[in-house]
């Protein structure tokens, strides 16, 4: 960056956009009104798996209000293609994964309840949902496997055919014979089952979309909850419905939360899009919250068995992980990366084990499909490294920060087993910082209060990384993946001085509009107020890949960086010229082009002008205008890491956790707005508490989804959490321009084993030894008394 | 289709609507005050909450019909001549909010609580918070903005 003063990196400023939010005036996808509109409801599978024997539209159709119904076989006829896939996996031999169809209506065969069958389009949402009502479908139900460990058990359905077992990949990464030979010399090996709960990411805002044509110019828009609108665009156009993108405009307007739940390209907006053509009207849908529990992408699902081979002293020699991941029953977007490249290549951790391999199964469930959600694969690799580190020490006799600290990663650049590249960081910083802020010193006299009361006190420790700022685009490419994940950014300054900026990635809620404003102002040295940040809109921003990933700040605010960087550069050309000096005697400082060694300088603002009012301009040789585009591809993947300390007090005859204390110190890199990095990490804290505790998405054995609204899915409330505890030490990321490595995950991700950890750590004066997430009262009160019954024994 | 009569955000309103039409409805389509929203379909979320004669309710929770001759008050009729409420004030003074969806809900649910009971501890107002869901603050500056807006150091 370019200027000197540091005011407005690193200062906690007020967002921007809560005036909208506040006063009701934001504008989200179901806000938006078109002329004519017509309004779509879905009919959805009551069943996991079943044959479509028939279906009898015609009473429907015939219902007041109705413009048209829809089923599979028009979706058919019109060579709608399937939703896509956007990473391809290969198997151990080479071979590609099993990619399934994925029709945005199903004609044949539903694969979980609530997969697509109708539409009905009518004039009002009330006579659609009443015509719906009349469709007629006849189903051949057939078994179901709704779980990894049905899935994979001898003669379960098959979800499709053309993948036996249900296996869509089986993957590996790693040195197995450094494993085996580590594992062959090791004084002891550690072994850990783990499941990661199956979630429902719940973005408060229902997913909607809404389909417009315009006949006059043939031009499709789809306005939608999207966290990555040019990708949406992308893939429903290239990949569905074969429209080039100049004819396709993609909205995502205010969107209410996303968490990666709407990453992903839904049948729904293909639907919608392609019927508004049809009909020759708009065509909105908006999810109720049952829809959006049985549509959405849910997150994690995955049944880990690891072992970790250490020696006498506690040195960590070789770590072997099998993960059997759950798709669901179609190949989201981003799902076959979560796994492996979000995942398997995480399972370093923070520790120097020299021998790491890990293998993982994909399986087919006849379930909703399972993608990214907060911190997706990340969370699941800490998971299973963190606990396994905790029975390491106890089956050791050591103590569980000591055994960390031991097998820390301290110098850098790190080159992982497991194909990363770590450039900077400091585990023993915000260790400290942890420890430091969480009390550790006077635990025991906490012990002491809890147990005065009846109550087991514990404490669980994380020290974890994830890799974000997703992605370098040739190593995701050569991973499989089928985009380029750079990010653009357009920035276009007014004549009069004030600045636009146009940005790939889009904010549901991290404020980007506060945080790159901030960027922007300071990098050019004016006021904070000339600067707007805009997103969401395919037809305003030049091109983005969105937001997901951790990656605004990192990668998309490297775009921004960049852009500036060509705004200043031209900038001095101009004032070389007004200031008949040498283009290389130009400074730029402080919002002033500078003359080096004079007090000859121009304003920003007055550059701005000249540009856009060229009398006297070196009109020869630089166009006029000051409005300048960049791409960036980030070189590395960027590589948060801290330290999270939770404590817990149980409940010995309840069973109920009650959270105590929750403490994260975290390195995110150079930070430009700590109010929202702040806010960022309560929000993911909040996630991954409710994931270690409370969030369970459960199916039946027939499939049937038993946790399909809010009184039977457990959403985190109020009085769940205390007030949380965070702070960060920074390690400037080494390969970008800003140092920021991002923030948006670390929460989510660092949280869980701690959770996990306390409770267990509660619960081992009873001879608890291992809880499965989440840990309700119930499961903690079995587990209480299965410990205390195999004692007396 | 009967007719009911109500103010809405100190304006009065007359209109026609069937008798199933929801409180929420009837405020988000027939007059467009989006601000009020929908986060569920079991009333467990409270994004819908407004004020019905000065208490909040969950507008999803109540027809139409029986806000006749009762003052509403949306999260668009809360400030004053531009002037933010104290509530809205400590929200954006305390980050209070990030994706915005949950809290015209939040806002209202929280002005309510400190009529009811000006000094809340921090166990009140998470107590009380219980009906509103947020999942991107983890509640902290949310809970932070209340205690700060009842202690009125909110400028
Ligand atoms: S919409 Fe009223 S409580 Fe959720
Ligand atoms: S701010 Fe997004 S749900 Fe509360």
């Amino acid at each position: 960056m370019t200027t000197e003063s540091k005011s407005l990196i690193g200062a906690p400023i007020a967002r921007k956009e809560d005036r909208r939010f506040l006063t009701g005036t934001g504008r989200y996808t179901d806000d938006l009104n078109r002329l004519h509109q017509t309004h779509a409801v879905f009919l959805r599978s009551p069943h996991a798996h079943a044959k479509i024997v028939s279906i009898n539209t015609s009473a429907a159709a015939a219902a007041p209000g109705v413009v048209a119904v829809y089923t599979g076989a028009d979706i058919a006829a019109d060579k709608v293609g399937g939703i896509p896939c956007g990473w391809l996996v290969k198997n151990k031999d080479g071979s590609n994964m099993v990619e399934p169809p994925h029709p945005a209506l199903v004609a044949d065969v539903v694969r979980h309840v609530g997969d697509q069958v109708a539409v009905v389009i009518a004039e009002t949402k009330a006579q659609a949902k009443a015509a719906l009502n009349l469709i007629e479908v006849e189903y051949d139900v057939l078994p179901a496997a709704a779980t990894v460990r049905d899935a994979v058990a001898e003669g379960a359905p098959l979800v499709w055919e053309q993948a036996p077992g249900n296996t869509c990949f089986d993957w590996h990464l790693g040195d197995l014979a450094a494993v085996e030979a580590a594992f062959a010399k090791a004084h002891k090996i550690v072994e850990i089952e783990v499941t990661n709960n199956r979630l429902i990411p719940n973005a408060m805002e229902p997913r909607a979309a809404i389909g417009e044509y315009d006949a006059a110019g043939d031009m499709l828009t789809l306005y939608t909850t999207s966290q990555n609108p040019h990708l949406i665009r992308l893939l429903l156009g290239a990949f569905v419905l074969g429209v080039p993108e100049h004819k396709l405009r993609v909205v995502a307007p205010d969107v209410g939360g996303g968490f990666g739940s709407k990453i992903f390209h839904y049948a729904e907006e293909a639907v919608v899009v392609w019927a508004a053509r049809k009909i020759g009207r708009p065509v909105k849908w908006t999810a109720e919250r049952s829809e959006s529990f049985m549509s959405d992408a849910h997150g994690r699902d995955t049944v880990m068995t690891a072992k970790l081979a250490v020696d006498r002293e506690g040195n960590f020699l070789g770590f072997r992980v099998h993960n059997t991941a759950n798709m669901g029953a179609y190949l989201s977007t981003f799902a076959t990366a979560v796994p492996t490249y979000l995942s398997g290549t995480l399972m370093a951790g923070v520790y120097k084990t020299p021998a790491v391999y890990v293998e993982v199964r994909a399986v087919f469930t006849h379930t909703v499909p399972v993608d990214a959600y907060r911190g997706a694969g990340r969370p699941e690799a800490t998971y299973v490294i963190e606990r396994i580190v905790d029975k390491a020490a106890r089956e050791l006799g050591m103590d569980r920060l000591e055994i960390r600290k031991k097998n820390f990663i301290r110098t850098f650049p790190y080159k992982t087993p497991v194909a990363l590249e770590y450039d900077t960081g400091d585990y023993d910083a915000t260790l400290a910082m942890a420890l430091e802020k969480a009390d550790v010193k006077n635990y025991p006299s906490r012990v002491e209060a809890s147990k005065k009361r009846g109550k087991l006190r514990g404490i669980g420790y994380s020290t974890y990384l994830e890799a974000c700022g997703i992605a370098p685009s040739a190593l995701v490419g050569a991973l499989g993946a089928r985009a380029g994940l750079y990010e653009a950014a357009n920035v276009r300054v007014h004549p009069t001085g004030s600045v636009s900026v146009f940005t790939g990635t889009h904010s549901h809620g991290q404020g980007h509009e506060t945080t790159f404003a901030q960027l922007v102002a300071q990098q050019l040295g004016i006021p904070f107020d000339k600067v707007e940040v805009v997103h969401g809109d395919s037809d305003k921003i030049p091109f983005g890949m969105g937001t997901y990933g951790s990656r605004s700040l990192s990668v998309g605010g490297s775009a921004i960086v960049k852009a500036v960087d060509k705004i200043i550069a031209k900038g001095k050309k101009i004032a070389a010229h007004l200031l008949e000096a040498g283009e290389a005697d130009i400074e730029f400082k402080d919002g002033k082009f500078v003359v080096a060694g004079t007090d000859k300088s121009k304003a920003f603002g007055e550059i701005a002008f000249a540009a856009y009012v060229p009398h006297n301009y070196p009109i020869d040789t630089v166009e006029p205008g000051l409005d300048e585009s960049a791409f960036y591809d980030p070189k590395n993947f960027t590589y948060p890491a801290g330290t999270h300390v939770v404590e817990v007090e149980v409940d010995p005859d309840t069973g109920v956790v009650t959270v105590e204390s929750v403490v994260a110190a975290d390195d995110v890199g150079v930070i430009i707005n700590p109010m929202i990095v702040d806010g960022q990490m309560h929000g993911g804290l909040a996630q991954g508490i409710g994931q270690a505790l409370f969030e369970e998405c459960v199916y039946d054995e027939s499939g049937q989804l038993l946790t399909g609204s809010y009184m039977t899915y457990s959403m985190p409330r109020a009085a769940d959490f205390p007030m949380f505890k965070v702070g960060n030490h920074v390690t400037a990321c080494t390969h970008n321009p800003i140092g920021a490595k991002g923030v948006g995950e670390v929460g989510a991700i660092g949280v869980p084993p701690a959770t996990i950890n306390a409770v267990l750590d509660a619960l081992a004066p009873l001879g608890v030894t291992d809880i499965q997430m989440p840990a309700t009262p119930e499961k903690v009160w079995r587990a209480i008394v299965a410990a205390k019954g195999s004692k007396a024994q | 289709m009967p007719a009911i009569s109500l103010k809405v955000n100190q304006r009065a309103v007359t209109a026609e609507v069937e008798p199933r039409t929801l409180l929420v409805e009837f405020l988000r389509e027939h007059l467009s005050l989006t601000g009020v929203h929908v986060g569920c379909d079991t009333s467990q979320c409270g994004a819908c909450t407004v004020f019905v004669d000065g208490v909040s309710v969950k507008s999803c929770t109540m027809l139409a019909m029986e806000a006749d001759g009762a003052e509403v008050t949306t999260i668009e009729g809360l400030a004053q001549g531009g002037k933010l409420h104290p509530m809205q004030q400590a929200f954006h003074e305390h980050h209070g909010l990030q994706c915005g969806f949950c809290t015209p809900g939040m806002v209202i649910s929280s002005a309510d609580l400190l009529k009811r009971n000006p000094r809340p501890t921090e166990g009140q107002v998470r107590e009380w918070l219980e009906g509103n869901i947020c999942r991107c603050t983890g509640y902290h500056n949310i809970v932070k903005a209340v205690l700060a807006c009842a202690e009125g150091s909110a400028k």
